[in-house]
C-alpha cells in the first residue's frame, strides 16, 4: 500500500477490547490463558466489554496465513510453560506431539570436501576418523558422549507446531470468548502520539503496487484499548512499532537464521523411534546446526539452520537442507522415505540484544518479535508461550484493579513479570552466548560451551554488525576459489544457465541433487508438494525493493539465493522479480540484503501479506 | 418479490485439497489417513453456492441465508474462522462423523431433518441451494434427494446462474453438454438449485461480517444436534484417490506453441 493512497482512504472502523496480531505460540498463551481467566470469572463487571457494555471482552486475533495451522513449524521444546497451562498435553491426543525419549549431539564431518571448513577443523576431522575405534565415530558422524545440559530436552516433547496451534485455537474458539481469524494480515500499529490504539488491517483489491483495483475493500481499523502483538520477527506491526519507537539504547535485532526443514514419512521398516531427538553440527558448512526429530507414526521433523553469520553471499537453505539430508549418517534413514511437508521461518537469533519495547501505551508485545527466544538453550516455543500467558495475568491482574493500558501499568506487570520470569534468567545467560560464531566457528562453539557451562556469566565478546553486513562479498567469501572459476560462475548465472548461487556451489564441489520425486524433488515441486504455497488475489506485493539503484549495483544478490519460496528471482529489470503467488512468508529477504541505503536497514522492505504456505503438518 | 427468499445452503466441509491425501483403511470403511490432521475447507462446489446466495440476498430485500453445515463440530469450527468472513449467514450446525464414505440417502435425511426444524422457514420463500458435485466423496445425488424429502419438486442441477424476476419467478442457466447452459424459467420458490461454479469470485474476509457471524455460530455449533449416519447395508470393496503424475522439468526461452504441444503428447501418453 502506498502512503500517498492511505491518507485519502475512508476505511471502516470497529472497536473491539483487545486487538491481537498473529496466532502462534505466545498468542496461544496469552489467549488460553486470558479465556481461562474471563471463564472463571464470569459475571465480574472488570472482565465486561467496554467496546460492547453488556458483552464479555471482546477479544480478537488477525493471523497472517490462510489457517492456523500453516506456516508454522516442528520443534523439540522442553514444554515447561506449556504443561503448565495443559499439565496431561502429553495424553490430550495432539496429533504429532510425543514426549522425548532419546537425545543425543552429532557433529557431522563433510564426506564430500565440498564445505568451507578451515584448515584445523579439516586437521580434526581427520583426527576423528584415525580415532573411529575409540571416538563413538560412524557413517562421517561423531556422537558427543553426553548432550550439554543447556541443550537438553530430556524431559521436553517432539510436536509440530501447526497441529499445536490447530489445537489450541480449536479449544479457544470453542470457549467462544475469543476469535481468531485467518487470513487476514495486520498492516501496521494505529498511533495517537506514541500511544498504540489499535491496528489497521491490509488493503484488500489492489494491485500489485497497493492502488485500489476492481473488488477494493480498505482494511479495516481496528481500535482497541490493548493490542497484543505476536506476529513474530519478521512481522509488519512489530515493525512499525520499530520505526515509530525505535529500540532500546544498545539494542538491535542484527542476527538472524532461517530454518527450513521437511516433515518426512520414514520408511516403513525404520528402525527409528518416535521421541528420538538428533542436534547435529558441522555440516553442510560447519557454521549451520541442524535437526531430526522423530514424531509418531514415522514421521521425522529434519531441517537446518542457515544463520546470518554465515557470510557466504550465495547461500541457499533449499539446497544445502539437500545435501545435509543426504549426509550418510541421516541418509541411511531417510533414503526411502517421503516428503510429507515442507516449510521455512526466520528466527530473531538475537534475543534479548534484539529486545523492543514490551510495552507502552495501548500496546504489548510477546514472544519471538519480543526478543524471548534463547538461542544458547536454542529454544523459541516455549518462551514465548509463557511471555503469553505472563501478559494475560497482567491483563487481568490490571482491568480487576480498573487500571488502563498505560505503557506505566504494563510494565509494573507485564514486563516485571517476566522480568522476574525463567524466561528473563534464560535470555540473560544467553544474550551473548553466541558472539563468537561471528569471528569464526571455533570461537563460535567455545563462545557457546563457556556461556552454556557457567550460566552466561562467561561469554566471548564481539561488536555484531547489522545482518547486511554480516553478507561478504563475492571475492571475499569464494576466495579459495580460481578467478576463473568465479568467472565462470557468473558467466553462468548471467546466461540463464544456473542461478548464480547454484553455480557457486558447484564450484565449490557440491554435487548435483539427484531427484527422486519423493524425497529430493526440485526446489519448486517442495513448494507443490511440501508447502502447498498460496496467496489469495488481491493484496499488494509484500516484498518492496527500496532502492531500485542500490539492486542494480548489488552483485551478490542473496535475497535470491536465501529466499526459502524462489518467489525472488533475477528477473528482467534492475531489481530481482518477486512472485508472491510463491512467498512462504519466512522473511529471509528482509535480512538476507547486503545493501543498505542508511547503514542499519537493507533494501529490502517485507510488508503485510496474505498466504503462504498451506501444510498443516510443519 | 415482497418478503424476500430464505435461502438454505447445504455445504459440507471436505479436507483441504492442497493437503496430501492418502486413502486408508479405518474401522467404517475406506477414508483418509490422519483426516482429523488435515485442515478442511467448504466444499468449493457448495461454497459457489454460498456466494451466490449471499449475492442473491443482497439483491432482493428481505432475504435471509442459512448454512446448514454437516460435520464433526472442531473441523466445522475450524472452516467457519475462515468462511464466517466472507459472506452474512446464520448457521446451522449437524454434528456428524468426519470424512469416510457415507450413503447419500442417510446424509439427506440429517440434512433434511434439520432444514425442517429452522424455526421460522416458509416452505414457500425457501429456495436450496447447494453443490452439484463435491470436492471429496461426492455422490452427486445428495441435493436431490434432500429437496425430494422436503417435497422440493423443482430442481435444477449444474447451475451458473440465477435471475430473478419482480415476481419472485427466476430463469435458471444449467450446464448441458457441448459447453452450453439450457435456460429454464420457474414461477418461484420452492426450488432446489445445485450449483456448479457459479460467476462470482471468492468474497474478501471482511472482519465485521465475521464478527456478525459469530455471534451466531458458537451458539448454532454448540446446540448442534448429534447424528449418526446409517450406512444403510452398504460396503465399499476399494477406494483410490485421483491417479497424479509429476515430472518437472525446467525450461527458457520455449515457444508458448511448443509448451502445449509438449504437454498435450505428454496427457496423451
Amino acid at each position: 500500500m502506498s502512503d500517498e493512497t492511505t491518507v485519502e482512504i475512508e476505511r471502516q472502523q470497529m472497536e473491539v477490547d483487545i486487538a491481537c496480531v498473529g496466532f502462534g505460540p505466545a498468542m496461544g498463551g496469552f489467549l488460553t490463558a486470558l479465556t481461562r481467566a474471563m471463564e472463571a470469572g464470569a459475571g465480574e463487571a472488570s472482565l465486561e466489554s467496554k467496546a460492547v457494555p453488556g458483552m464479555p471482552l471482546q477479544v480478537l486475533c488477525y493471523e497472517r496465513s490462510d489457517d492456523i495451522a500453516a506456516g508454522v513449524s516442528g520443534v523439540v521444546t522442553r514444554g515447561r510453560a506449556i504443561r503448565e497451562s495443559f499439565p496431561e498435553i502429553a495424553a490430550a491426543g495432539v496429533p504429532m506431539l510425543t514426549p522425548v525419549k532419546k537425545e543425543k549431539v552429532l557433529y557431522l564431518m563433510d564426506p564430500i570436501g565440498a564445505s568451507r571448513r578451515s584448515a584445523l577443523l579439516r586437521l580434526g576431522d581427520r583426527a576423528k576418523r584415525l580415532l573411529s575405534g575409540v571416538l563413538k565415530v560412524e557413517q562421517e558422524a561423531m556422537e558427543l558422549p553426553f548432550t550439554p545440559e543447556f541443550l537438553q530436552k530430556h524431559d521436553g516433547l517432539v510436536m509440530s507446531i501447526g497441529q499445536f496451534n490447530n489445537w489450541v485455537g480449536g479449544q479457544l474458539m470453542g470457549s467462544g470468548l475469543a476469535q481468531i481469524w485467518p487470513g487476514t494480515p495486520v498492516s501496521e500499529a494505529l498511533f495517537e502520539g506514541k500511544a498504540v490504539v489499535g491496528v489497521r488491517l491490509a488493503d484488500q483489491g489492489v494491485d500489485r503496487a497497493g492502488n485500489p483495483d476492481a473488488g477494493f475493500m480498505a482494511g479495516m481499523d481496528v481500535r482497541a484499548a490493548l493490542t497484543v502483538v505476536g506476529d513474530g520477527p519478521v512481522g509488519a506491526v512489530g515493525q512499525s512499532l520499530d520505526r515509530k519507537l525505535g529500540m532500546p539504547a544498545g539494542h538491535a535485532a542484527h542476527e538472524w537464521a532461517v530454518g527450513m526443514k521437511m516433515v518426512v514419512e520414514l520408511p516403513e521398516d525404520t528402525p527409528l523411534e518416535e521421541g528420538t531427538v538428533w542436534h547435529t553440527f558441522g555440516y553442510p558448512e560447519p557454521e549451520v546446526f541442524g535437526f531430526l526429530y522423530v514424531h509418531p507414526e514415522r514421521l521425522a521433523s529434519v531441517g537446518i539452520f542457515v544463520p546470518s553469520w554465515l557470510g557466504n553471499p550465495g547461500r541457499t537453505a533449499y539446497r544445502y537442507l539437500q545435501h545435509y539430508m543426504q549426509h550418510p549418517y541421516l541418509w541411511r534413514y531417510l533414503n526411502g522415505g517421503t516428503m510429507r511437508s515442507w516449510g521455512a521461518k526466520s528466527l530473531q537469533e538475537s534475543g534479548k540484544n534484539g529486545e523492543p519495547f514490551l510495552a507502552g501505551d495501548g500496546f504489548a508485545r510477546i514472544g519471538e518479535g519480543s526478543g524471548s527466544t534463547n538461542m544458547l538453550t536454542g529454544s523459541g516455543v516455549d518462551e514465548a508461550w509463557a511471555t503469553g500467558v505472563q501478559l494475560a495475568e497482567a491483563v487481568v491482574e490490571l482491568l480487576r484493579e480498573g487500571k488502563a493500558f498505560t505503557g506505566e501499568n504494563l510494565e509494573a506487570s507485564y514486563v516485571r513479570r517476566r522480568r522476574a520470569s525463567w524466561v528473563e534468567k534464560g535470555a540473560e545467560a544467553a544474550k551473548e552466548a553466541r558472539n563468537g560464531f561471528h569471528q569464526g566457528v571455533v570461537r563460535g562453539l567455545i563462545g557457546m560451551g563457556l556461556a552454556g557451562l557457567t550460566n552466561g556469566r562467561l561469554s566471548l565478546g564481539a561488536k555484531i554488525r547489522p545482518a547486511h553486513k554480516q553478507i561478504d562479498g563475492l571475492e571475499e567469501f569464494y576466495r579459495k576459489l580460481r578467478p576463473e572459476q568465479l568467472a565462470e560462475a557468473k558467466r553462468r548465472a548471467a546466461a540463464g544457465e544456473r542461478t548464480l548461487y547454484d553455480a557457486l556451489m558447484d564450484a565449490c564441489g557440491w554435487p548435483e541433487i539427484e531427484y527422486d520425486g519423493k524425497l529430493m524433488v526440485t526446489h519448486q515441486d517442495a513448494l507443490l508438494m511440501g508447502g502447498k504455497v498460496q496467496a489469495a488475489g488481491g493484496f499488494a506485493d509484500h516484498v518492496i525493493f527500496r532502492d531500485a539503484g542500490l539492486c542494480e549495483k548489488c552483485g551478490e544478490r542473496t535475497c535470491i539465493a536465501m529466499c526459502s519460496g524462489q518467489a525472488i528471482t533475477q528477473g528482467e529489470g534492475t531489481t530481482p522479480a518477486f512472485d508472491r503467488e510463491k512467498c512462504v512468508h519466512c522473511g529471509a529477504c528482509l535480512w538476507n540484503c547486503a545493501r543498505s541505503a542508511d547503514g542499519e536497514k537493507s533494501n529490502i522492505e517485507f510488508r503485510a501479506g496474505a498466504g503462504g504456505l498451506h501444510s498443516a503438518e510443519n | 418479490m415482497a418478503n424476500g427468499f430464505q435461502i438454505v445452503v447445504c455445504a459440507s466441509i471436505v479436507p483441504d485439497p492442497l493437503q496430501t491425501l492418502e486413502p486408508a483403511a479405518g474401522a467404517n470403511g475406506p477414508g483418509l489417513k490422519n483426516e482429523m490432521m488435515l485442515p478442511a475447507v467448504l466444499d468449493p462446489w457448495a461454497a459457489a453456492g454460498l456466494y451466490e446466495a449471499a449475492n442473491l440476498a443482497a439483491k432482493q430485500a428481505g432475504s435471509k441465508v442459512y448454512l446448514v453445515s454437516l460435520g464433526p463440530k472442531a473441523k466445522l469450527q475450524q472452516v467457519m474462522m475462515t468462511v464466517a468472513q466472507k459472506v452474512p449467514f446464520e448457521l446451522v450446525a449437524v454434528d456428524g462423523p468426519l470424512g469416510g464414505f457415507t450413503d447419500a440417502q442417510a446424509t439427506a435425511a440429517a440434512l433434511a431433518e434439520a432444514i425442517a426444524a429452522i424455526p421460522g422457514l416458509e416452505r414457500e420463500r425457501m429456495l436450496l441451494f447447494g453443490g452439484w458435485e463435491s470436492a471429496s466423496r461426492g455422490a452427486g445425488v445428495t441435493m436431490q434427494v434432500v429437496g425430494e424429502r422436503l417435497g422440493v419438486t423443482d430442481q435444477f442441477q449444474g447451475v451458473d446462474q440465477i435471475t430473478v424476476d419482480a415476481d419472485g419467478s427466476f430463469e435458471v442457466l444449467e450446464r448441458v453438454e457441448g459447453g452450453k447452459h439450457q435456460v429454464s424459467v420457474c414461477a418461484g420458490a420452492p426450488a432446489v438449485l445445485g450449483w456448479a461454479t457459479g460467476s462470482l469470485p471468492e468474497p474478501r474476509n471482511n472482519p465485521q461480517v465475521g464478527m456478525a457471524n459469530m455471534r451466531g455460530v458458537m451458539p448454532a455449533l454448540q446446540k448442534a444436534k448429534s447424528v449418526k449416519l446409517d450406512a444403510n447395508g452398504l460396503s465399499y470393496v476399494s477406494v483410490s484417490l485421483p491417479k497424479q503424475q509429476r515430472e518437472t522439468r525446467l525450461v527458457k526461452d520455449m515457444p508458448e506453441d511448443e509448451i502445449a504441444r509438449e504437454i498435450v503428447a505428454w496427457i496423451e501418453e
